[in-house]
């Protein structure tokens, strides 16, 4: 049996009570909204894109610890970084999440905090809820102003 | 004992004597999925609003007619066809005298409550509803009983009015009543709330729909679990429900109408045994309800809802009730007592569904913790989005209980919520 400590590890506890970069973007120049319709998160993740690069970011909206978490741990982490940068972090996001790769072995060293959703992957109904933030993300870079949904 | 041993001698379906005093763990033995354990715990089933287990009776008829009755149905001269059909219609009959319908062919065989509104909805829908007119709804809607009549409003440019609910759930019957009007065409609404477990006053709504000469469509789907329907006494014109929320298989529902407005409508489906006489210049319907039941059915599926109400019946849902009300009573007062807990939906009125929220920690975090207690119940916004907007939550958690549910089993869902607050505390 999985460990419950596994999935609500502290760091994604403590993330979901207080949510980093949890405002609206005045500055924005990409936004984008993403839900899940299983269970009713929506996001909403706000992009100041600087040419190729994220120079601030920032979300709102309500929704479950884990897809909460992943948004605030999110903002944190590809604050600075290009649109290549940040494809190739949610691809090892991705891996660790649904077990494809082992938290500790993240080629990219950005990964860092990121691995504590590894326990996500013991719960694949979970999966959704920690990529939601990210898929909304990629929808806000890519310019889709449509909004993503994970179904 | 074994399992299956226990089975067989626990089996109220086959017992002769009077059950005496409602005994949920004799009734227990009757389900067969019960007696397993989820992550290492007992499962706790309460899940019960989104579909019920099956007894041994219902699994049992549908393997015995397979092995020994199938054929297809209304069609051959050969015994077996001819003893499938009548096992059909036998179960019509079955159906009839549970709802106290009329006629058995008042009874029309769907997939479920979501096909029988479609059905109303395209059909009666479709040539009585005209642009200008009214559908009155309620906002304690399933998706089910929304949708397919949107899709009819926005085909004929009719309008979709929704009456209110108050703050405890409940219908609004003096907003209901105002919303009634010459343009009424059709007032479908739920006889038992999925999302939020209300009662409605269903008698009173349709003299008052009547009043404007409406016709009502009741979406019945989370009340025959619970509570006697007597189709006459309510005076409805359509009641729709889906046979695995009482105790019998997928893809298989009801769909009962007054004769008077069957014989009237158009067909669904066209097909197969929906016929009289085909030539490719005109075709003769068949007459109610095999109009309206198009193509080979779920045969397996109508005599395992057949023994589905068998067994409801043998319980008495008198006795069902009663227990349930007392499960209900239980959980909602020990809920109660749990510091940043709020009950959504605590109508007078109610069947045994209870939704509810927590401060700060999302339904579905609750529902995996609880999951992993071997607690099943269900999480989101239980296909009704607008209820829970009236609500201003994204999602409840909802714990439905069935009449083989045990107080043991409210405990264990009150001591797995002490663990969700463990968790995020
Ligand atoms: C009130 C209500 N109506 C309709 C339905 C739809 O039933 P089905 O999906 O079996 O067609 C449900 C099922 O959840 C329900 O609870």
């Amino acid at each position: 049996m999985p460990d419950l400590r596994e999935l609500y590890q502290d760091v994604i506890l403590e993330h979901s009570k207080a949510p980093r970069n949890y405002r609206e973007l005045g500055a924005a120049n990409r936004r984008a909204e993403g839900f899940n319709p299983l269970c009713g998160d929506r996001y909403t993740v706000y992009v100041d894109l600087d040419g190729d690069a994220i120079r601030d970011i920032a979300f709102q909206g309500s929704g479950c610890a884990i897809s909460k978490a992943s948004a605030s741990l999110m903002t944190q982490s590809v604050k600075g970084k290009t649109q290549a940068e940040v494809e190739e972090l949610f691809g090892e996001f991705h891996k660790i999440v649904t077990g494809e790769a082992p938290a500790s072995n993240g080629k990219v060293p950005a990964v860092g905090k990121l691995s504590v959703f590894a326990g996500v992957s013991a719960y694949p109904v979970r999966v959704k809820c920690a990529t939601l933030a990210w898929h909304t993300l990629r929808a806000a870079l890519a310019g889709e102003h449509e909004s993503v949904s994970t179904e | 004992m074994t399992v299956a041993a226990k089975h067989q001698a626990l089996d109220v379906t086959t017992a002769q004597a009077p059950l005496g005093a409602y005994d949920p763990q004799k009734i227990r033995a009757n389900f067969p999925i019960l007696f397993q354990q989820v992550n290492g715990k007992p499962l706790v089933y309460l899940d019960n609003a989104a579909t019920t287990q099956k007894p041994r009776a219902v699994i049992d008829a549908i393997t015995r007619y397979y092995e020994a009755d199938n054929a297809n149905i209304h069609r051959g001269v050969h015994y077996l066809s001819q003893h499938a059909t009548q096992r059909y219609e036998n179960s019509r009959e079955t159906v009839r005298r549970f709802l106290n319908a009329a006629e058995p062919s008042e009874i029309v065989f769907v997939r479920g409550a979501t096909e029988g509104i479609n059905l109303i909805a395209q059909t009666l829908g479709r040539t009585r509803v005209r642009a200008g007119d009214e559908v009155l709804i309620t906002a304690m809607e399933h998706h089910s009983n929304i949708v397919p009549w949107q899709i009819l409003c926005e085909e004929k440019g009719a309008m979709l009015r929704v009456a209110p609910i108050n703050d405890a759930g409940e219908l609004i019957l003096d907003e209901f009543a105002r919303l009634l009007g010459p343009r009424t065409k059709i007032v479908a609404v739920p006889h038992v709330s999925n999302a939020l477990g209300t009662i409605n006053p269903l008698r009173q709504m349709v003299e008052l729909a009547h009043r404007h000469n409406a016709v009502v469509v009741v979406d019945g789907a989370q009340a025959v679990p619970h509570l006697a329907v007597d189709v006459r006494a309510l005076d409805c014109d359509f009641y729709v429900f889906s046979g695995h929320k009482l105790y019998g298989p997928t893809g298989i529902g009801v769909l009962y109408g007054k004769s008077a407005l069957l014989n009237a409508m158009p067909p669904y489906q066209g097909g197969g045994d929906m016929i009289l006489s085909v030539t490719f210049e005109k075709t003769t319907y068949n007459k109610i309800p095999h109009k309206f039941e198009a193509g080979t059915p779920d045969v397996s599926g109508v005599i395992g809802l057949a023994a589905a109400i068998n067994y409801v019946n043998e319980l008495g849902l008198d006795r069902i009730e009663a227990h349930e009300r007392d499960l209900l009573r239980q959980a909602t007062e020990s809920l109660s007592t749990i510091p940043g807990i709020r009950l959504i939906g605590t109508a007078k009125e109610k069947a045994s569904v209870l939704s509810f929220v927590m401060d700060g920690i999302h339904p579905h975090d609750i529902g995996t913790i609880l999951d992993q207690e071997g607690i099943a119940i269900r999480t989101g916004h239980h296909c009704a989005q607008p209820v829970m907007e009236r609500f201003g939550i994204p999602a409840t958690a909802r714990a439905s209980f069935a009449f083989y549910n045990t107080r043991e089993e409210v405990n264990a869902l009150i001591k797995g919520i002490d663990r969700v607050r463990e968790v995020f505390a």
